[in-house]
């Protein structure tokens, strides 16, 4: 038996979140959102604990994973700058604010600081475009940006005077749902159960003999 | 906002800094359109709604009350709230999910009332961090007022609200990319028919997708009464309407105005709205409704913002965004960024997509970069037509969903519009605005 990687508050919380859902596999989405918090990043050890706790396989998780753009499957810096360069920020100045931070932070456009401090992005819209040109930071928000401010915010970030409003990436929701569904109904338990019957039946296969036990099918 | 005198709908409590608390929500007339609802039939609710002719804020602006009465009866069906605002330069989603989630959370629970659904799920696009933390706060908060739950305010009627993160992918807004992303899969369109969720949708049940927008005029509706809201606009287009107003204009914003009643220009140029284009200079072409709609002129300026008057003009209201282009932008950068988000979204599951959005973008970059050639706006179409054939208004379909059909859009608009622009790029070497 391995250890396991997510921490048993994460864990906690993961099954909070795989209860709402009629089927595990909704929870995939929320769950990778978790993994990051944690790590920052989706490393393989949570994609695997992950795949376990809705029933999947870790090459599934890491295929749908792939598929979203906040989702990041290789490390980033604590700090992911997202600056929006789409038809209505381009228009006040986009790309030429995406081109001073490459050279304010010293790194290239989906590149990582050598610091670890910034990975920059080039990001599709964001939907704040009454603030073009506009960026995110680890998903929230800064509008107006002008050189000088981006220099300005960039500082803040180093010197962690942003702590309060930026958390480090991976950390999207910092509100919790208090309980769970209060509803549930006949149909909704009966899909459920099926579910449950079905992992329990993938499981009980795939301990048979000669599977390999409980890590990730198959080489990196 | 509105310049008519039309009530505010739906940015009635902008005004508040704390209009995100239930506190403010309940001191502002909260919940109460959902109580007048519970004392009515579901049905007298949907025929409510019906018949004030809500058209769908999302994109496609297919009426919510039709779409609503092709719900299939099942033993389980879901209500699921399209809050994955992704087009380009639409921003009013994001608005509402911020600064005003209970109208969104109460227009939710009437909808759910209406199709006696007992699960509905708030898809919210992933970008959107406060959003969802305020969404998530608001349904902690409804379910301890009593408005979501079991028993809602003693009417017997139960709905339980889960807030879902999306997580970085516009064609996620697709209802049933949306769908599959919501099952925990790649955000894949799927193969219609069906055409509507309505007949197989989450889980293969009966699904109503509803936007954001749309939802949120419930609690106003019901509250105000169906003829309230038909006063507004005219036609079907009844009420009001959240555009995103954005690029070379002096105020950038979202305003909520009465549909049909106010045109383009007002949107443009009212002091109070978007007032006119900064620097003095001249309207070159605007994009109503989102990256995917044909572009406008200033000869179409004078357009009311109605959905079939849009349309009969040959584009869409769309998204209710608009992007205003001055006299000094240049069109095939514009055209450029427009296919390079197409080509960077395709999911990558039909071929003229994938192919096609790639081959455009390289074809136009090399145009503004100075390595156009003369076949170049022959080949531009041609490939346009291989997504869209006949490249018309609105599109022939070649692929799963509508995003590749919307490819072409910006591309023959701006070579039909701006068509000397192009040549001179390609006979000069360049863009001759550097």
């Amino acid at each position: 038996m391995t250890e396991q990687h997510l921490t048993p508050d994460v864990m906690a919380r993961a099954r909070e979140i795989v209860a709402l859902y009629p089927h595990p596999r909704s929870a995939l989405i929320p769950l990778c959102h978790l993994a990051q918090e944690q790590d920052g990043w989706l490393r393989p050890e949570a994609m695997a604990e992950i795949a376990e706790l809705v029933g999947i396989t870790p090459a599934e998780v890491l295929g749908t994973a792939t598929f979203y753009d906040m989702l990041h499957t290789e490390e980033v810096g604590t700090y992911v700058v997202s600056v929006c360069t789409n038809i209505a920020c381009m228009l006040r100045g986009a790309y030429e604010l995406l081109d001073h931070a490459e050279r304010s932070l010293g790194t290239r456009t989906g590149s990582t600081t050598a610091d670890g401090m910034f990975t920059l992005e080039d990001a599709e819209c964001l939907a704040d475009c009454g603030r073009a040109p506009c960026l995110q930071v680890n998903h929230r928000f800064f509008g107006d940006v002008t050189p000088e401010s981006f220099d300005g915010l960039a500082d803040d970030l180093r010197a962690g005077r942003l702590d309060g409003v930026v958390p480090h990436h991976g950390t999207l929701v910092r509100v919790r749902r208090d309980g769970g569904l209060r509803v549930e109904g006949e149909a909704l338990r009966a899909e459920r159960q099926a579910t449950a019957a079905a992992i329990a039946g993938r499981a009980a296969a795939s301990a048979g003999p000669g599977a390999p036990g409980g890590g990730p099918p198959g080489g990196g | 906002m509105a310049i008519t005198d039309a009530p505010r709908i739906l940015t009635s409590r902008l005004g508040y800094d704390d209009s995100h608390t239930l506190e403010r929500y309940l001191a502002t007339g909260g919940y109460e359109g959902l109580r007048k609802a519970l004392a009515m039939t579901p049905e007298a609710v949907a025929a409510e709604v019906d018949a004030v002719s809500l058209l769908g804020r999302g994109g496609a602006g297919f009426p919510a009350g039709r779409k609503w009465s092709m719900l299939r009866k099942a033993p389980t069906s879901y209500l699921v709230v399209n809050g994955d605002e992704s087009e380009p330069a639409t921003f009013k989603d994001h608005l509402l999910v911020e600064r005003d989630p209970h109208q969104l959370v109460e227009g939710v629970v009437i909808a759910a009332y209406a199709l006696q659904v007992t699960t509905a799920f708030i898809y919210v696009r992933g970008e959107f961090a406060l959003g969802l933390e305020r969404v998530t706060e608001a349904v902690n908060d409804a379910y301890r007022h009593g408005a979501v739950g079991r028993d809602i305010f003693g009417s017997g009627f139960s709905v339980d609200i889960v807030v879902h993160p999306g997580a970085g992918a516009y064609i996620c807004g697709e209802e049933t990319a949306l769908l599959e992303s919501l099952e925990g899969k790649r955000g894949f369109p799927r193969i219609k028919p069906p055409y509507f969720p309505a007949a197989i949708g989450l889980y293969g049940e009966p699904t109503v997708v509803n936007n954001v927008e749309t939802l949120s005029n419930l609690p106003w509706i019901l509250t105000n009464g169906a003829d309230a809201f038909k006063a507004l606009g005219e036609g079907r287009s009844t009420g009001t309407r959240l555009f995103a107003l954005a690029g070379h204009v002096q105020r950038p914003g979202v305003y909520e105005v009465e549909m049909v009643r106010t045109t383009f220009r007002d949107l443009i140029y009212a002091p109070v709205l978007g007032g006119g284009i900064p620097g003095g200079r001249e309207l070159k072409a605007f994009i109503p409704g989102g990256a995917s709609a044909p572009w406008f002129g200033p000869e179409q300026v004078d357009l009311p913002l109605g959905q079939d008057e849009v349309g009969a003009a040959g584009s869409m209201l769309g998204s209710g965004s608009v992007v205003v282009m001055d006299d000094a932008t240049c069109v095939v950068r514009a055209a450029w960024r427009i296919t390079r988000f197409f080509w960077r979204e395709s999911c990558g599951q039909c071929t003229p997509c994938r192919e096609g959005s790639g081959w455009l973008e390289k074809i136009l970059r090399r145009i503004e970069d100075g390595e156009g050639r003369h076949s170049d706006l022959e080949l531009l179409m041609d490939i346009s037509d291989n997504l869209a054939p006949g490249v018309s208004w609105p599109p022939q379909q070649t692929t799963i969903c509508v995003l590749g059909s919307s490819i072409p859009s910006s591309i023959a608009s701006a070579i039909r519009m701006f068509r000397d622009e192009f040549l001179v790029h390609i006979k000069d070497g360049g863009c001759p605005r550097g």
